[in-house]
């Protein structure tokens, strides 16, 4: 007797599931969600953690690759927000997510070689076996987290895009991750927590 | 007459062709050299920022729309182009449309994108979209996309729905199929 309801149920469920599939949530860190520390590979050979960064009152993390041209096109703003907010607190770190063996640009010595082109001054870490990026929710490359400490360890505040022009810096309305860091800074909430922009897929 | 000329000769020359596109991801760049620059010039590429491009995201003419969204630097993007290709074929009698948006970067249109469909005898219709406030379109487009490419969008009418995924050829006909219903 209670079979039928079981299955009925269990058909209810299935055919719900089905129809929302499409409908899915960015899964990872959400605004106001507490980082877990990581311990990723620096193109030095170092390993870096968060917990390695004493005094900081945050963190720019950005998810992003040699080989994205949206990647590319962000990376002397990338090296700017570090020359600009690493002395106020808000350093970057840089994670490549993508799997060096799909993505044979994004391999250790690209990576090294990338970094030593680019004079970068800030982590550029490898996500080794893509274990870190799935807990964040990056779906791609450039993808933008901005964490402030807390007692209860860094809490996300900002999610997405650098700012509203890839194209052109100097044509840029609204900077999205400054505003973000700026607003922490003066310790004031900040206005816009998540943006979207157009990305390359992280690479596994 | 000049236009049907070339038209010909592109047909001819891609026709023997395997049907796997040429990975022209960001490691394998076309160069401009491969393609003549004045089949360039046959290449008539719509250019729209997002106001004007709306018009293809609200039609009511019972016709399926399957909205593509990717770029040749995208190289999951391009290996999943084929598929569309042969849905534009197969499904051309079944009121199914399929629009190719790409979003290249508009410095790159004639060095990439427009090499590109001629090299790879794109056959359904590609529209460039360009508007850099992607905060501001990217969820007018669907609020479940982040914004990783591919993307597809599928509508008929009032009903649609989105994908922030790749398709092989077989689940892309399925979600195509659905519509058709």
């Amino acid at each position: 007797m209670k079979t039928p309801v079981l299955l009925s149920i269990m058909m209810l469920t299935f055919m719900s599931d089905f129809t929302l599939n499409n409908v899915k949530e960015r899964s990872g860190y959400q605004i106001g969600d507490v980082v877990a520390d990581f311990e990723l590979k620096n193109i030095d050979g170092n390993m870096v953690s968060l917990s390695d960064y004493k005094d900081v009152k945050g963190f720019i993390i950005t998810f992003t690759c040699n080989t994205c041209p949206f990647s590319i096109a962000y990376e002397d703003r990338i090296m700017a927000l570090n020359e600009k907010y690493a002395s106020k607190g808000y350093p970057v770190i840089a994670i490549n997510p993508n799997n060096p063996k799909v993505q044979p640009g994004d391999s250790y010595k690209s990576m090294q070689q990338r970094a030593l082109e680019k004079g970068f001054t800030f982590p550029y870490l490898v996500d080794e076996g893509q274990q870190v990026y799935p807990k964040f929710g990056a779906t791609k490359t450039p993808h933008m987290f901005v964490l402030q400490n807390t007692k209860q360890g860094p809490v996300v505040k900002y999610i997405g895009a650098i700012d509203d022009n890839y194209k052109d810096a100097n044509a840029v309305n609204t900077k999205y991750v400054e505003n973000a860091v700026n607003a922490l800074l003066s310790g004031h909430p900040v206005k816009l927590q998540e943006t979207k922009a157009i990305g390359c897929t992280i690479k596994v | 007459m000049k236009y049907i000329l070339w038209v010909l000769l592109l047909l001819f020359s891609v026709s023997c062709k395997e049907k796997k596109y040429s990975n022209n991801s960001e490691n394998q760049p076309i160069l401009p050299s491969e393609v003549l620059p004045n089949k360039i010039e046959t290449v008539e590429l719509e250019v729209y920022d997002f106001n004007r491009f709306k018009k293809y995201l609200n039609r009511t003419d019972d016709t399926v729309y399957v909205i593509n969204f990717w770029a040749t630097w995208c190289a999951p993007c391009v290996k999943e182009l084929p598929f569309f290709e042969k849905v534009h074929t197969e499904y051309a009698d079944k009121n199914v449309k399929v629009l190719l948006v790409s979003l290249d970067f508009p410095h790159l249109y004639d060095s990439k994108l427009k090499p590109f469909i001629i090299k790879n005898n794109i056959k359904s219709k590609v529209v460039a979209l360009d508007d850099v406030d992607m905060n501001a379109w990217i969820p007018q487009i669907s609020k479940d996309w982040s914004g990783s490419i591919p993307a597809t969008l599928i509508y008929k009418n009032d009903n649609s729905k989105f994908f922030e995924q790749s398709f092989n050829y077989k689940a892309l006909e399925h979600e195509i199929i659905k519509f058709l219903k």
